[in-house]
């Protein structure tokens, strides 16, 4: 189950899951950047869980939901994440930025109004080789902010 | 710095919304109908001689369809290509390897991983060669001859070049009061854009154009190149550079894996696909630095510096790769005199063949400016240290003043404005200097090791006037085209592009700016040779400046033929006219006005135009500068180091950047933060090094370490506004400007945190290990640096 679409195919046992969604699927907003799970360019959601899609076998997500950055909006309404990024000026290239986005998704669900200093700790395992981070950080304080006026507005939906 | 309408500012980035969405289009997201993929094989040792290569396993594996050796190409007349200094490079090695990662054979099979099989299918017989991999023994007597594939004195000598006035400069040291010394290097390091190289070539065999995505930042000249090596006619190849994945100097050479694909499809008749992993972009493609430095400071007993020289012994790895202008083989070092007024300096570079992976100008250096402004920041906190004057007051006492601009520095460069003792005031108070030096003294009584570094960079960036700069015999200029619709929207081609600049924003901000539009109504084009004119590409902070320019001029042309036509509409005489900054009125009658978009329909209506005006308002125009721009930026770093572990940690960054007018401030903070962070990367944890044998040991992110968001600070920024003269907006460049400037600010806070130990400096990387070994009085990386 890919993004809520559910995919059957018969795979080498070696594929990686990056590989898997990008030329098997061509869901190709999820990048390979460093085969050592060091950049985090190819970051998705395994289960409720990111995971470094370049160390995960296809075939562990057999039975399990990936979520990517194609599946980060919903419908049309554009995830406070993505938002914030585009509001902030979070990316440049944006190589990254699909990777950061869903760590910063997962992070707001779990904490969601996370200091700087938790942002950092959180996205610390991504490379970004443009921002110099902060605005990354400011982009992820800008969703959090949002939310939250949403949900003081009563209109939260739970995500 | 406000606009004077309302189309310069902090616009939202356009590019943003396919990148949130994950729908942008990078090189490996291309699939074409029948695609193959391509991989390269590369080799184990540093040096040896090719034996034999023998592909007969790999081209029994069911799913190649075809392998290429060296011998091979070599019947192409295609082994070896040109590099752009005025060498040669071996495309798949034919007599020897000469660096480990150097390319051997390419395998192109029906995917991904059955090419990777392949590779391990190919037998190679390498008879191995003594290796050198220190610069400062490749010039040894009996030192291994690494490129004796060349017509030359055998010898790893590539050249000497010198700048400034030797002699002048003698007299000053003689005379002088002070004379400070220090060897000192800048280590190799690697841009690492986050994209590795890649490429997707499609040869149509019917018609035979080939078409070419590729992670490049110069499509143009890549184009040309293409055509003089391969004999391809040019009309007949399309360069497309789609969205690129970051760039940093990175991806400006072209790499022996483009030419093997577009070989493979050749051979095939059907697309192929290469891209690289993340070691062989560490190990093969171009690095940055390598420069082994000897300093020399002169200056008067009360401080002011009269006097620079330096020798430098540059690396270029196995193959002269460096991507700069052709007049200057070190690049532009020699403007290493900085930010001060100096009677005289002389600098001396000597290139040396390695056994390491070649290139040398990449990773936002400025064409080596990133060289000579940690050479001279270093050497003025040395001499501060040596007169017992701070750092900041030594800087302020030396630094060039506004009214000595325009100012011929020793070395010929012609800085063309700036107001550096105010960048450099902003930037003190910015960080509250004062109170930062009393905090420092209080923690020193305590034990605790704070240190507070300064550095002050001029950049000279936009490549350049055709005079005196070109690549590969092209002068370094850029076009522009620019059509304006009936209904007045605006498309604008350019031949710089975007690898993260955020050009498809900025640019259509300049041309808004210019026709009195929306950004939103300027749609620009880039990145694909078919559909845009004709200029040298994004590297060296040279878009804004030059191309930038382009944008400018080429929609005052238009402008001004819709002046023509807007007096035919409005039966007055064109000199009557005059522009508000949204349309072109009646002189006293600003009643009669029209807009562009009123103008752009009625020139391709009926309305009867006067002799002579064409009915459209499309212009082309190729802009060559007349100067480089010369931004600067007065940075302070505060660092706190543990002396126990040797850890430093970024405590604060204040950058003062003085880029001119800022078309897009936000934009322009985000490209400071960016190489602010590449900064602490280099001053910190970035070193490519290698082993006796030459094995690369940075050849994954595990062992070459980036900054993470846990090592970068928030970022302070401050700006001044000094228009550049000469650009017709009064824009500079900025998109190196603080990898540049920024990592003598950490390594002179560091040595600063480090003054109690006595020590008076230690080379990059700054890592815990080497900040140790300098508090324990051991030089770091020893036998580096030449005497």
């Amino acid at each position: 189950m890919v993004n809520g679409i559910s995919y059957t195919r018969e795979v080498e046992a070696r594929l990686l899951l990056i590989h898997f969604l990008r030329d098997e699927l061509r869901l190709t907003g999820s990048h390979w950047g460093c085969d050592t799970s060091n950049c985090g360019a190819c970051v998705v959601w395994l289960d409720e869980t990111p995971v470094k899609s370049c160390t995960v076998l296809a075939a562990m997500a057999d039975g399990r939901r990936v979520r990517t950055v194609e599946g980060l909006a919903h419908g049309a309404e554009l995830d406070p994440v993505q938002q914030g990024f585009a509001e902030c000026h979070g990316l440049q290239c944006g190589f990254c930025t699909p990777g950061m986005m869903l760590t910063a998704r997962w992070l707001l669900d779990h904490n969601p109004d996370p200091s700087a200093a938790e942002i950092r700790e959180a996205l610390s395992g991504q490379l970004c080789r443009c921002t110099g981070y902060e605005n990354i950080v400011r982009s992820v304080r800008w969703a959090a902010k949002h939310e939250a006026a949403t949900r003081a507005a009563g209109s939260g939906d739970g995500r | 710095m406000t606009a004077m309408n309302g189309a310069y500012g902090p616009v939202r980035r356009k590019e943003d919304a396919r990148f949130i969405r994950g729908m942008g289009t990078f090189v490996d997201d291309i699939a074409l109908p029948g695609m193959l993929h391509g991989a390269v094989l590369r080799s184990p040792l540093a040096h040896a001689r090719i034996v034999s290569v023998d592909t007969t396993a790999a081209q029994a594996h069911p799913k190649v369809r075809a392998v290429i050796t060296g011998d091979m190409l070599e019947q192409r007349k295609l082994a070896w290509m040109p590099t752009l200094s005025q060498d040669v490079q071996a495309v798949l090695a034919t007599d020897k390897v000469r660096f480990q990662g150097q390319e051997v054979a390419f395998v192109v099979a029906e995917d991904r991983y059955s090419a990777r099989d392949a590779l391990e299918l190919i037998d190679v017989e390498y008879e191995p060669l003594p290796v050198v991999v220190d610069a400062t023994r490749a010039l040894d007597p009996g030192a291994p001859v690494i490129r004796d594939d060349l017509a030359r004195p055998p010898g790893n000598h590539i050249f000497d070049w010198s700048a400034g006035d030797q002699a002048a400069t003698d007299a000053v040291f003689a005379a002088a009061d002070v004379v400070v010394a220090q060897d000192m290097v800048y280590p190799r390091s690697h841009p690492a854009p986050l994209e590795t190289c890649g490429t997707v070539a499609e040869m149509d065999p019917v018609s035979g154009k080939l078409t070419v995505w590729c992670t490049s930042q110069a499509p143009h000249a890549h184009r040309t190149l293409y055509s003089l090596v391969a004999g391809l006619p040019e009309h007949k190849i399309r360069i497309i550079s789609p969205d690129i994945g970051g760039g940093f100097g990175n991806k400006v050479p072209i790499y022996p894996g483009y030419i093997c694909a577009i070989v493979g499809s050749m051979l095939t008749g059907q697309p192929v696909k290469w891209v690289e992993d993340r070691s062989e972009n560490l190990m093969s493609t171009a690095f940055a630095r390598d420069y082994h430095m000897h300093g020399e400071i002169a200056a008067s007993r009360d401080g002011r510096i009269l006097g620079l020289r330096a020798r430098v012994l540059a690396d270029h790895g196995a193959f002269n790769g460096s991507a700069q202008p052709t007049n200057f083989p070190a690049g532009f070092f020699h403007i290493f005199t900085g930010s001060y007024d100096l009677q005289a300096a002389y600098c001396e570079v000597t290139g040396v063949y390695t056994n390491k992976a070649p290139g040398g100008v990449a990773y936002s250096c400025s064409f080596r400016i990133a060289e000579g402004v940690y050479l001279v920041e270093r050497m003025v906190d040395l001499l501060a240290a040596e007169l017992g004057r701070d750092p900041a007051e030594l800087r302020m006492q030396n630094l060039l003043r506004p009214e000595q601009f325009p100012y011929t520095g020793p070395t010929g460069w012609e800085y063309d404005s700036g107001n550096y003792p105010h960048a450099l005031q902003v930037a003190l108070d910015l960080a509250g200097y004062p109170e930062l030096r009393r905090e420092q003294a209080d923690k020193r009584e305590r034990g605790e090791h704070m240190g507070i570094g300064l550095s002050f960079f001029t950049e000279g960036v936009g490549a350049g006037p055709r005079k005196h700069m070109d690549i590969l015999g092209l002068g370094m200029n850029d076009g522009a085209a620019l059509q304006v619709y009936p209904t007045g929207k605006a498309v604008l081609g350019i031949s710089v592009q975007t690898q993260g600049q955020g050009h498809e924003t900025t640019f259509a901000q300049i041309v808004a700016q210019e026709l009195g539009l929306s950004p939103d109504d300027v749609e620009v084009v880039h990145g694909d040779t078919d559909r845009t004119p004709f200029g040298l590409g994004t590297y060296g902070s040279r878009s804004t400046p030059v191309s930038g320019a382009a944008a400018v001029v080429v929609a005052r042309k238009v402008r001004d033929r819709a002046r023509l036509i807007a007096a035919a509409m409005l039966e007055a005489a064109p000199d009557d006219l005059e522009w508000d900054g949204h349309r072109w009125q009646v002189r006293g009658d600003p009643e009669q006005g029209r807009t562009i978009a009123e103008i752009a329909m009625a020139a391709r209506s009926s309305l009867e135009l006067p002799d002579g005006v064409e009915g459209h308002l499309d212009a082309e125009t190729v802009y060559n500068p007349p100067n480089l721009t010369y931004p600067y930026g007065a940075y302070i770093c505060v660092t706190d180091v543990d002396p126990v572990t040797g850890e430093v940690a970024v405590r604060r960054f204040i950058a003062v950047d003085d880029c001119g007018v800022r078309i897009n401030p936000m934009i322009v903070e985000g490209q400071v933060h960016g190489g602010l962070a590449d900064g602490v990367g280099m001053a910190l944890m970035q070193v490519i090094t290698y082993d006796e044998a030459g094995n690369c040991l940075g050849g994954s992110f595990m062992d070459y370490l980036l900054p993470t968001s846990l090592e970068c600070p928030s970022w302070e920024l401050g700006e001044t506004v000094t228009p550049c003269p000469h650009h017709p907006i009064g824009a500079k460049g900025v998109g190196e400007s603080a990898t540049v400037g920024s990592p003598a600010a950490v390594v002179n806070s560091v040595v600063d945190a480090l003054r109690p130990f006595g020590v008076r400096h230690a080379d990059m990387p700054l890592t815990p290990a080497n900040v140790w070994s300098a508090i324990q009085g051991r030089p770091v990386r020893p036998g580096l640096a030449i005497k």
